[in-house]
């Protein structure tokens, strides 16, 4: 990668380069321990995924126009929403924000010089990559219509697709994630600076931390959850094979206890970015710091004891759906917590409108509507009309588009400049946030109605129930719009790189440890180890009004000068 | 070449707990073959053996692998694990009380075939 | 003479932090293997509790002396790993070799002894598959699960040891050399904490396979 910055490609005589300018070899940034470049490697190899994830969406809303399935066969349809699921979910969107801003953002947070193991970070990149090559492979040669959920006896049986190799690359997936959940979790605990007590850690890293447990006591559960399903295959030892007195149902219930808190590995850490935006785009400190703290640790427990919910009607025992609703009930009350905490933060703080906080205001609207809708799901009775419809469908798109994927966009946009020193375009950026916004709701919108109407998901026929095309129509209108919404931002982004106003250490007007260094920082990151005196989010209301006067005379953001 | 000794330990201490181990396991296989509690439950042996094998792995873990004199954070860290698995046995709701469930026409299902209720 | 001091890896501040976050490291990693078998064992459980009778009857096919004696050797072996830690924090190299070869020895004559008992499980026709022949009265679906589980947990397990065997080799190889990287007793700790927990492994398999009441 060639020297982002100056035109001119050797740093200031006298300055020192930085971490995107030491070193310009191809084995400087594949073999670097350097957080901050694994967090661009990861950068671009999530950007890569999500685009194939997306191309897949975009077949089958177009797909989905008709209620005869113009354009693919019933077992191409399987395979391309199949690859849409296992795209999306291993290798965008339990990785993106922990992987990417994660990995840059936490030494930086708690004042350290890199993460406590740099090679370890290094190998979880290229565990990333081997899996995500094992499942493009397999997409590749024909793909699996299993459902990104394998269920069995079909995928342990009776499936002709690439199970074996999709259940290798998740495989080998789960490692790269498990790898920087031991990663996060020693480095939180061991190397923080002098001064940053625990308490006074940025809402952004409790989430990370609580992230990363869910990580390391989830994650090696399906692993193996997986690989038994391969050895089924392979060697006949049928665990869940119900000839030899296997129980089906028994891999849900293995696949469902971590494939649930990963639900919570996808959203916690959008939250952590939430939190830092609300405070920043607010000149707060985060209303109930200790309440979003333990509420971040409550959902990553609870998170852990609601997997049944997603089993009510798989013949489990209505006993034991019964202890699981009431569980899921109790977890959705930390989510809420927080989301009354960031709203009050808003409340007599000194608002700017700014992209960043355009995605965190987006996140509050599309979230609060996707947990409300798990409500629904959460009690059985409704349960049992809505499971496996759109409904389903539309809710945790609402919470994993809606939520992490904001999360994401806001995140990306809030650390970019410190990330790769350079601005872009505050228009532009509302524009894209806004369209997005707008495309998300029209494209999912719909399907709450579908859902509650009886449109089955995975279905790409329903000339059985023709009037569900109108809804189909809007919400692919809806994708388009969409997917506009995210390729804007890919452009304006990587403009800046070259075109891009270079940035101050903090043109956002932020507090934090990461904006008291240079954009972009150096490779060691700090010049001296900080000593952390003050709590987080120490804005003052008075400078916060300064700001305000001093906008109001020269009418542009007080940061984004240079 | 002095030696900082402040990690090591007695070689009695690793020997006590492997003898420690040895006798554990011959309990262990004795157990098995004596029954205990009434007949026809294997409940309490069931118990016994686990009840040794747990004990086995606490000396395991705490003398050879030094959670007894480790930090606060290795010892959460190594009995979150434990605890965590335990965890997984909720789902013993499911499998224990799928007998109490009454499904019309489930009655006559044949008992050795699947894990329905019986 | 003084202390020859272990060297601290640019992201620490000192060899405490270093060593207990490699240590604690390492623990993280170990939470994940017990789920990972946590896992199945959960699945033994859950069938056991549904066909114990056929259980029974189906573990009365593994050989208890065998299992027991692969049970003295690993215990043998953990002592071993632990002794080869301590000889590495007095810094007694060839002691500390010594006990690392004899964990590798004792837990190659562990996979023997398995080769051997698997070998004898092909030729009665209990390995799982279209091969599989169940002669006893209990339903014989339920006894290849027996089997199934008796494969999958020992055969993951010997998996770990053999992972454990290539580690321990390349750790007293990089001793023999006085390699940098291992001047420490640290990572001679970390390979004995995964020892360790495969030992802990097998504490449990062998009474929940080999020593069903009845």
């Amino acid at each position: 990668m060639s020297s982002v910055g100056n035109p001119t490609v050797n740093p200031e005589v006298g300055a020192k380069p930085n971490y995107l300018q030491n070193g310009h070899t191809v084995a400087s940034w594949l073999l670097t321990k350097d957080h901050k470049r694994i967090a661009i490697l990861y950068l671009i190899s999530v950007s890569v995924f999500f685009l194939l994830g997306g191309l897949a969406a975009s077949m089958i809303r177009m797909e989905l126009v008709t209620p005869t399935g113009l354009m693919m066969t019933s077992d191409f349809y399987n395979r391309i929403f199949t690859a849409h699921g296992v795209i999306m979910i291993f290798f965008f969107l339990i990785p993106a924000i922990p992987a990417v801003l994660g990995n840059f953002l936490i030494p930086l947070m708690i004042g350290a010089r890199d993460l406590a193991f740099p090679r370890l970070n290094l190998l979880s990149w290229y565990f990333y990559i081997g899996g995500g090559l094992l499942g493009l492979s397999a997409i590749l040669t024909g793909g699996v219509d299993t459902g990104w959920t394998f269920y069995t006896p079909y995928s342990s049986m009776y499936s002709n697709s690439q199970v074996m190799l999709t259940i290798l690359g998740a495989f080998v997936a789960g490692f790269s994630s498990i790898f920087t959940g031991i990663n996060f979790i020693v480095t939180i605990h061991k190397m923080r600076a002098p001064g940053m007590t625990w308490f006074r850690l940025p809402l952004y890293v409790w989430s990370h931390y609580a992230t990363s447990i869910i990580i390391v006591l989830g994650t090696p559960v399906v692993a193996i959850t997986l690989l038994l399903v391969g050895v089924e295959r392979v060697f006949h030892i049928g665990i869940f094979s119900p000839e030899l007195g296997g129980d089906p149902v028994l891999f849900q219930h293995l696949f469902w206890f971590y494939s649930h808190p990963a639900v919570y590995i996808m959203i916690l850490p959008a939250m952590g970015v939430i939190s830092e935006l609300f405070a920043c785009f607010s000149r707060k400190r985060v209303f109930g710091y200790h309440f979003v703290v333990f509420s971040s640790m409550a959902i990553a427990g609870l998170g852990f004891l609601v997997w049944g919910h997603h089993m009510f009607v798989s013949t489990q025992s209505m006993y034991q759906g019964l202890i699981f609703s009431f569980l899921s009930y109790l977890v959705a009350i930390p989510s809420a917590i927080k989301v009354f905490n960031w709203t009050a933060t808003m409340f007599r703080g000194s608002i700017r409108f700014q992209t960043p906080f355009i995605y965190a205001l987006g996140f509050i609207g599309l979230f609060v509507v996707g947990g409300l809708t798990g409500l629904y799901l959460a009690s059985m009775s409704t349960n049992v009309h809505l499971t496996d419809t759109y409904f389903v469908v539309a809710h945790f798109h609402y919470v994993m588009v809606g939520g992490t994927i904001m999360g994401f966009l806001g995140g990306l946009h809030f650390w970019w400049p410190k990330m790769t020193g350079r601005m872009f375009s505050d228009y532009w950026g509302k524009l894209a946030a806004m369209i997005t916004f707008v495309g998300f709701n029209l494209t999912f919108l719909p399907q709450f109605i579908l859902g509650y109407l009886g449109m089955p998901r995975r279905y790409h026929l329903y000339k059985f129930a023709p009037e569900f095309q109108i809804w189909h129509i809007l919400s692919s209108a809806g994708a388009a719009a969409l997917a506009l919404g995210f390729l804007i931002p890919a452009v304006y982004l990587t403009l800046s790189l070259f075109n891009g106003k270079k940035a101050s250490a903090n043109p956002w007007g932020a507090k934090g440890l990461e904006w008291t260094i240079q954009s972009p920082p150096l490779t060691e990151n700090f010049e001296e180890p900080p000593i952390v005196t003050e709590p987080a989010y120490n804005y003052d209301p008075e400078e916060a009004e300064l700001e305000e006067d001093e906008e109001a005379e020269s009418e542009e953001p007080v940061g984004a000068r240079a | 070449m002095k030696v900082d000794r402040s990690h090591s330990h007695p070689i009695t201490m690793y020997l006590a707990t492997f003898f420690a181990l040895l006798v554990l396991m011959i309990l262990t296989v004795v157990m098995a073959e004596v029954h205990v509690g009434p007949p026809g439950v294997s409940a309490y042996n069931n118990l016994i053996a686990m009840a040794i094998a747990c004990f086995k792995a606490t000396i395991v873990v705490l003398f050879f692998m030094h959670v007894k004199f480790s930090s606060q954070l290795t010892k959460f860290w190594a009995a979150i694990g434990f605890i965590w698995f335990l965890l997984m046995f909720i789902l013993f709701a499911d499998y224990s009380t799928r007998p109490r469930e009454r499904i019309e026409g489930w009655e006559k299902l044949p008992t050795d075939q699947t894990v329905a209720p019986h | 003479m003084s202390v020859k001091a272990d060297p601290v890896y640019h992201q620490f501040e000192d060899i405490e932090q270093q060593n207990e976050s490699y240590i604690v490291g390492m623990w993280v990693f170990l939470v994940t293997e017990i789920m990972f078998f946590g896992a199945l064992f959960l699945a033994y459980v859950v069938y056991r509790w549904n066909f114990q009778h056929t259980f029974y009857e189906a573990h009365k096919l593994l050989d208890v002396k065998l299992g027991t004696f692969n049970t003295v050797v690993l215990l043998t072996s953990s002592l071993s790993m632990a002794l080869s830690v301590h000889f590495a924090q007095l810094k007694k190299r060839w002691h500390q070799l010594a006990c690392l070869g004899a964990t590798m020895g004792l837990a190659g004559i562990f996979l023997i002894v398995k080769f051997f008992e698997w070998k004898a499980k092909f030729e009665h026709h209990l390995v799982p598959g279209p091969g599989f022949q169940w002669h006893g009265d209990a339903p014989a679906n339920q006894a290849q699960m027996f089997f199934n589980l008796y494969f999958a947990m020992t055969g993951l397990h010997a998996i770990h040891v053999v992972i454990g065997i290539l580690v321990i080799g390349v750790l007293a190889l990089l001793t023999f050399k006085k390699h940098p990287l291992v001047e420490s007793f640290v990572p001679n700790e970390m390979v004995g904490l995964y020892w360790h927990f495969v030992d802990i492994v097998w504490i449990f398999l062998f009474p929940l396979f080999y020593l069903i009441p009845v």
